[in-house]
């Protein structure tokens, strides 16, 4: 779990040019500033670097870092099939 | 009709990414042409290519100027079209003083976004991975016209234009003949293109025009071109609004003329280029005889170089051995879309400075050309009219006539 922490949080940090300890569980991605072209690069790198597949019904509902965290945990425990339920 | 003036600059070149860092590069004949790194991506020592240069533009960070999610979103090319046209803008102060629906953007393209097409396409054929989101916008050639319009909140015409090596051209002169019917008030023209990728290189190696050394264009021992890339941009207004707002004019727009060769996909025709130039003079009021400097499009080529000179003596006749000629090429490589705007803003500060550039790289000029082709150092000397000339593939060709501002009111 905190090593996906720590890699969302990287792939985070290098998608917007900020640095990785401005970022925790908690930050919401409107805190961070992260726009509708962010957060589909981001969630492409995240895809790439777990070897996931993040379900569409699933992205509209990932709000903070912690979320992402979290479903990315379920999706790699589940794997496959590849699914994720977020809160 | 209006008279078209142009009152701001900007660039992103391998010889300056601002304006005056190009103008030093320009009179000092400092090459950005230089050997490029090793293509990761290439197989073998010499990665399958008979040249080792290319005219690269250096140290070039969008994160630095553009917000992430731009940089995202974004191919190289479209980064330098933004960041060009953004100092054009601020440096004309343009927007405050037009109407953001009176102003247009025309900007030349003709590879769109090469670096993510290709990495993708590598991607997807070699391994059967997943394309990237935003492949789509990255690629699209229109994508540094639509960015530029965002950037800068201007709700006009938007245009891309794609004519190969004369986009650029075609671009500015487009847009200057809309500022002159008065279709618009304003106008950010110029040209942009990031092609130096690995399959790019290959394609145009296997074509064998790039040279093997360096590009010399009106060398007798010359062997081909120099590939590039970068942007340069241009804004244009009327000159009674350049006047109402006391901009600072760094020279006029006076004609445009374009033809087509009709004649071979690669081979260019010297009637072509002649009628282009022809076109642009009578479009300008101007003979032949006022006529003082050519940005030529020389390439470096044998076929071009040639057939441009042949073009010049067609339509000059016994003036064309003496009218003073250079191909900046030579100093920033050859950028296809984006090497039209790159030579008109070369042509704009000759005229501004008084200042012809000279032609870099060439050991003895070809005889068999005749023509007066500047050397070692530029050359002091007011300009009455100044031509730029594009010939591209496909034998599109397009010359901008250029002035240097005289209040004649």
């Amino acid at each position: 779990m905190e090593d996906i922490a720590q890699r969302c949080i990287e792939i985070i940090a290098k998608s917007k040019s900020i640095p990785a300890d401005s970022i925790t569980l908690d930050s919401t991605f409107d805190e961070l500033n992260v726009d509708s072209l962010d957060k589909i690069n981001i969630s492409f790198e995240v895809e790439e670097a777990f070897s996931i597949e993040i379900p569409d019904e699933a992205l509209g509902t990932i709000k903070t870092v912690g979320d992402m965290v979290k479903g990315v945990t379920q999706l790699r425990e589940n794997h496959p099939p590849a699914t994720v339920t977020t809160p | 009709m209006n008279r078209v003036v142009v009152t701001g600059l900007g660039c992103i070149t391998p010889i300056g990414s601002t304006v005056e860092d190009f103008r030093t590069a320009l009179f000092a004949g400092a090459t950005g042409i230089e050997p490029f790194p090793p293509y990761p991506e290439a197989p073998g020592e010499t990665q399958g290519l008979r040249f080792t240069q290319s005219a690269r533009v250096k140290d070039f960070d969008p994160r630095l100027h553009l917000d992430s999610g731009v940089v995202v979103s974004t191919d190289r090319t479209t980064q330098f079209a933004i960041l060009a046209a953004r100092q054009a803008a601020q440096h004309g102060n343009l927007l405050q003083h037009h109407a953001s629906d009176n102003v247009a953007i025309i900007v030349g393209c003709a590879c769109g976004g090469r670096q993510a097409e290709e990495t993708e396409t590598a991607k997807l054929y070699t391994r059967d991975a997943r394309v990237h989101p935003l492949t789509v916008t990255r690629t699209m050639a229109s994508a540094g016209a639509s960015h530029i319009s965002i950037d800068l909140g201007i709700t006009g015409p938007v245009l891309n234009i794609s004519t190969a090596c004369a986009s650029g051209t075609h671009a500015i002169g487009l847009a200057f003949q809309m500022v002159r019917s008065g279709m618009v008030s304003a106008a950010i023209t110029g040209g942009h293109e990031a092609p130096l990728t690995f399959g790019f290189l290959r394609a145009w190696d296997s074509m064998r025009v790039v040279s093997p050394t360096q590009c010399r264009p009106f060398s007798a021992d010359r062997d081909g071109m120099t590939l590039g890339e970068g942007s340069a941009m241009l804004t244009l207004e009327t000159l009674e609004s350049a006047q109402a707002r006391n901009a600072s004019i760094y020279a006029e727009i006076v004609g445009f003329g374009m033809s087509a060769d009709a004649h071979h996909i690669t081979q260019p025709a010297p009637e072509g280029a002649a009628t282009a130039m022809r076109k642009a003079l009578a479009d300008a009021n101007a003979s032949t005889d006022q006529v003082d400097y050519i940005n030529a499009h020389g390439t470096g080529t044998q076929a071009n170089d040639a057939t441009e000179a042949s073009a010049i003596h067609q339509l000059f006749g016994d003036r064309a051995a003496h009218i003073p000629i250079s191909s900046t090429k030579s100093l920033h490589g050859h950028s296809i879309g984006a090497t039209g705007a790159l030579e008109a803003l070369a042509t704009i500060l000759a005229l501004h400075h008084r200042r012809l550039p000279a032609n870099a790289g060439v050991t003895k000029i070809d005889p068999a050309l005749n023509l007066d082709v500047i050397l070692n150092a530029p050359r002091e000397t007011s300009v009455g009219l100044a031509l730029s000339n594009s010939l591209a593939f496909g034998g599109l060709n397009a010359v901008l006539a250029l002035r240097p501002f005289v209040d004649r009111s």
